[in-house]
């Protein structure tokens, strides 16, 4: 019974200890990255950077800890489906991203220059 | 490499004889959310190509209040812990303790959808509406898609708790319940995307 899919089936090694320490972990990353914004301890690109990072750890926390991902053998199929989600992810948001950008940049109204700071990627290509 | 993985799903099968099926509808409902993270990955690149369309409309700055969607974080966060204990109870075959802790999830999802409907109405009711802006357009599309995901988790989990009460901790109840809980956890992580893109991000 511990055919473990994404979600650990009858999986063994689900205690309430692993939801504590995932909630205790998801709830600091969260108070960090508000407390950053609401405070803005940091310079604007360096809390950009740190909201980010710590919603991409916490995204992994939430995996590990909730959904009980790891990589293991049972769940190799499910890791795969997951990455390879990420692969076309990275590709089509990533790839909208630049792209609108890009055309934003080349066609947009010279006096009307987007915000300094804004990192442009379509600018430099 | 893929014999060595379809022998290892072949064994696997034969040693859990029972819950062979709910391991395969498990997997299954993890490829509909893989395919569910790829419909708000293509809301949330909208977002953010039409996130600076304001057409003199507000901008995020002048409309989120961040304590605000710290408390709705905190409710879907707070739900995500609960309905793992439920699962818990469910391993320790508590029937009383699955309802009271699905009970539990449910209201503080339902505190979620709450806050949710009020931010929403509030930004209509002056003026921010879809129809202000590509970037409300844009903002209402993504954070209410998230927002009918989690109502559909609300009703399943009505459902569940009805299906718990009257089959009790059935095989086919059980591998529903862990199936609603992959859904329910999946929303908390799409979240923390939403967070961090549309309000924090907007907000800075």
């Amino acid at each position: 019974m511990q055919h473990a899919s994404a979600h650990g089936g009858e999986a063994v090694n689900i205690t309430s200890g692993s939801y504590l320490v995932g909630f205790g972990l998801a709830i600091l990353l969260t108070f960090v990255s508000f407390g950053l914004v609401m405070t803005g301890a940091l310079p604007q690109s360096a809390t950009i950077y740190a909201i980010f990072a710590a919603a991409i750890v916490q995204i992994f926390v939430h995996l590990r800890y909730f959904l009980h991902l790891d990589g293991s053998a049972a769940q190799r199929w499910n890791l795969i489906a997951i990455l390879f989600t990420g692969l076309i992810i990275a590709l089509f948001v990533g790839g909208s991203i630049w792209i609108m950008y890009s055309l934003n940049y080349r066609t947009m109204d010279p006096f009307s220059v987007c915000t300094p700071g804004h990192w442009i990627p379509g600018s430099l290509w | 490499m893929s014999t060595d993985v379809f022998n290892e799903v072949d064994t696997s099968a034969e040693e859990h004889g029972s819950s062979e099926t709910a391991a395969t509808a498990a997997f299954g409902f993890w490829i509909y959310i893989m395919s569910d993270c790829l419909l708000f990955a293509a809301l949330f690149a909208t977002f953010v190509v039409l996130s600076h369309s304001y057409a003199g409309g507000p901008t995020g700055k002048e409309i989120f209040d961040l304590p605000y969607t710290l408390g709705e974080t905190i409710c879907l966060l707070l739900s995500s812990a609960s309905y793992g204990f439920a699962v818990l109870s469910m391993y320790r075959d508590s029937k009383r303790q699955v309802l009271l802790w699905l009970g539990i999830t449910f209201l503080l999802g339902l505190g979620f959808v709450g806050m949710e409907i009020n931010e929403f109405v509030h930004m209509v009711a002056a003026g921010e509406g879809p129809g202000r802006s590509g970037f409300l357009s844009a903002f209402f599309t993504l954070v209410g898609t998230h927002g009918t995901h989690v109502t559909f988790g609300l009703l399943g989990m009505l459902v569940m708790m009805g299906q718990v009460l009257t089959k009790g901790l059935t095989e086919p109840v059980r591998s529903r319940l862990m199936r609603l809980s992959m859904f329910w956890h999946f929303l908390d992580v799409v979240w923390i995307g939403v967070f961090t893109v549309v309000y924090l991000n907007g907000v800075r």
